[in-house]
């Protein structure tokens, strides 16, 4: 019977089926950070269990690690506890860790990937919801709670039920200035925060084969925001060639094997899928978000919507507090919010890639006076990468701030976090209340619509950047 | 984990859709090492305000829905990140149940390993139940019967059997699953030669 990539990559670790269809799944790939793991180890030594594969563990301190100088350590006691702690917990149970000042120290979700600890085919999770970024690779990723991290370190499976199968297909070809974050705004403004719950998605068609893997993490990193625990691509000769020499990488005999199997992971012709959903490449424009869902999406040529014209009662509601929240007017132009802050970086936008694109529209300008802007690479790797191509200077001259790697103003865990009212264009993927600090409003962008705004003080249009 | 037995409470009503995780408790309190002690400041930033007063209109400040165990919610609840600290906050503040018509994945799953039951309903039962919230009398949730009783009326609803023997016996997924070392290494040793990569010979 043809089988879809998820129904291939499940059945490949079913460990234990019980009659009513739960299982237990092996994991390959485990990530941990200092957030969700410390009650997690607190666990396995209060009931005197070890690591059963501490190998298949990889551990970073991300989202609560300081962004500047780091020289001093972490100043803040609790988030210096929980790096702490996660050290400890490395040493104790022998997991390998990226400490803070390791040049391979990241986002969780980027470094995974960059020393190919990612591999397609495989499972891996994380106590994070974002896990999903990994997808990109034809991986099955999702995010677990603290528990879950517990039974994982413990057994190195878990215990899971099958979601059901959705497919979205990007269809065509994507406007120019219309980049992989439009795409996924799109399909969660589509289909709605809760659109893909109880599913997987798998992404397909001619954008997402186009697209480069960097930018397909970015479409799998925001699957989370439509409501699915994962997000699937197919991987391809581009898949391929990414993890060739990657340090984590299968080498040798064992690379010949990988790619033999790696091959084999596509949806067949003829599979079922539960759901189809097609949208169109060239009707989509670059887009902002206006309140406080990441399905609450505008082109940025239009305006904010209308809370009188939604007749769902709820929906109503939900929109006039989102407004009340952000400080905007229903009709006002998208074009004329005035922004205090621009926040690149992420692990949904914070690779080498999409540093490029944001240095080569930045390229001789000045951010506008009274916004602050800052920088946040994904990683050291990325970091250095940059530094090397020159476009630490390109940001810096233009009045960005260069910071060090790590989650950022993405959740405001650190030190850096708007303050109330602040207005900021994000490309990180939440724009809840509160997300960025309290009070803080947050809008979802590109990263070249990141560039844009940082510019004109407003919301802009990229293509309209000469 | 404790049994989940019956509960009578007065439910809360937080009329709202799409409650993040973000909401049940910011971050500032995730930098805790511990499980415990979250309850005060669940939905922080709706119960507190800037100055860290208690905001008196907040539905959770009042009595008596400032010792309710059932919290009536609105659609998609507990969408967002994965933290547990989301169900470890609604536990400590004394919640054992919530009621929605749909919750976000991980949310749900979270729930149940700790002791937590999330009940799914059809929109027109959770208007009706909200309806009845207006009282500020007891319902009482009945898992063994899988029903909600309110006055002289009862809902029924569904849950996974599994997850439903979780609860009512307490049982850890852990112990569960550590039963089933034998397989796991069976399966172990099928990848070890049929994806050898997978072991991370890297390391060698």
């Amino acid at each position: 019977m043809p089988k879809t990539l998820y129904d291939k990559i499940w059945e490949d670790h079913v460990v234990d089926q019980q009659p009513d269809g739960t299982c237990l799944l092996y994991v390959d790939r485990h990530l941990v950070h200092e957030v969700t793991s410390p009650q997690a180890f607190e666990g396995l030594r209060m009931h005197k269990r070890t690591v059963r594969c501490p190998e298949l563990t990889l551990a970073v301190p991300d989202h609560n690690v300081p962004t500047t100088d780091r020289s001093k350590g972490i100043v803040d006691t609790e988030s210096k506890i929980q790096v702490d702690t996660l050290r400890n917990n490395c040493k104790e149970f022998n997991i390998q860790l990226f400490d803070v000042n390791d040049k391979r120290q990241g986002i969780v979700h980027i470094i995974g990937p960059e020393q190919g600890f990612t591999q397609p085919g495989t499972v891996i999770v994380c106590g994070d919801s974002h896990t999903a970024t990994h997808g990109a690779f034809g991986s099955l990723a999702f995010g677990i709670g603290t528990s879950e991290v517990e039974h994982v370190l413990a057994t190195q499976t878990l215990i899971q039920k099958k979601s059901k199968n959705l497919r979205i297909n990007v269809n065509g070809k994507l406007p120019l200035g219309v980049t992989a974050k439009d795409v996924i705004l799109k399909i969660i403004g589509t289909i709605g925060t809760a659109g893909g719950t109880g599913y997987v998605i798998e992404f397909a068609g001619d954008v997402i084969t186009y697209l480069s893997v960097e930018n397909r993490m970015t479409i799998c990193n925001m699957t989370i925001e439509a409501g699915a625990r994962a997000g699937l691509i197919a991987p391809d000769e581009k898949t391929f060639e990414y993890f060739k020499n990657r340090p984590m990488a299968p080498k040798g005999d064992d690379w010949n094997k990988a790619l033999a199997y790696w091959k084999t992971l596509f949806s067949d012709k003829g599979c079922k899928f539960d759901k189809e959903i097609n949208i169109v490449g060239k009707d989509i424009e670059p887009l902002v978000t206006w309140g406080t869902s990441p399905q609450d999406v505008s082109p940025i040529s239009g305006t904010v919507p209308d809370p009188e014209k939604e007749t769902n009662k709820e929906k109503k509601n939900a929109m006039y507090r989102s407004l009340e929240y952000m400080g905007l007017k229903p009709n006002m132009k998208i074009s004329d919010i005035k922004v205090d802050t621009i926040f690149i970086g992420s692990c949904t936008n914070g690779r080498i890639e999409d540093l490029r694109v944001a240095a080569n529209l930045l390229k001789g300008k000045k951010i506008a006076k009274d916004v602050t802007a800052m920088v946040v690479p994904g990683s050291g790797l990325v970091k250095d990468q940059a530094e090397k191509e020159g476009l630490d200077k390109i940001f810096k001259e233009a009045g960005f701030q260069w910071r060090e790697p790590g989650c950022s103003m993405c959740l405001a865990m650190n030190d850096d976090k708007l303050k109330s009212k602040e207005r900021c264009a994000s490309t990180s993927n939440r724009n809840f209340e509160g997300r960025q600090g309290r009070g803080g409003r947050t809008h979802l962008v590109s990263p070249g619509m990141a560039v844009a705004a940082a510019i004109h003080g407003y919301l802009s249009d990229v293509r309209k950047i000469n | 984990m404790n049994k989940f037995n019956n509960i009578k409470s007065i439910p809360a009503h937080i009329p709202l859709i799409n409650v993040d995780t973000d909401m049940i408790i910011p971050k500032q309190f995730l930098k805790t090492i511990k499980r415990t002690g979250l309850g005060k400041s669940l939905f922080y930033e709706m119960r507190y305000d800037e100055n860290g007063k208690v905001v008196k209109d907040f539905i959770l400040n009042n009595e008596p829905y400032s010792k309710s165990k059932i919290l009536l919610a609105g659609k998609n609840f507990g969408c967002g990140s994965s933290r547990e600290h989301a169900p470890w906050a609604l536990l400590d503040f004394g919640i054992r149940c919530v009621i929605s018509a749909s919750y976000a994945d991980i949310f749900y799953n979270n729930c149940f390993n700790n002791g937590i039951l999330p009940i799914k309903l059809d929109e027109k039962a959770i208007e009706e139940l909200s309806d009845y919230c207006k009282r500020k009398e007891e319902i009482e949730i009945q898992l063994e019967n899988q029903q909600i009783l309110y006055g002289n009326k009862s809902i029924k609803f569904d849950l996974d059997s599994a997850k439903k023997k979780r609860l009512l016996e307490g049982l850890n997924d852990i112990d569960m699953s550590l039963k089933k070392t034998t397989a796991i290494t069976e399966y172990e040793n099928k990848i070890k030669k049929n994806k050898p990569w997978i072991s991370r010979n890297d390391k060698s």
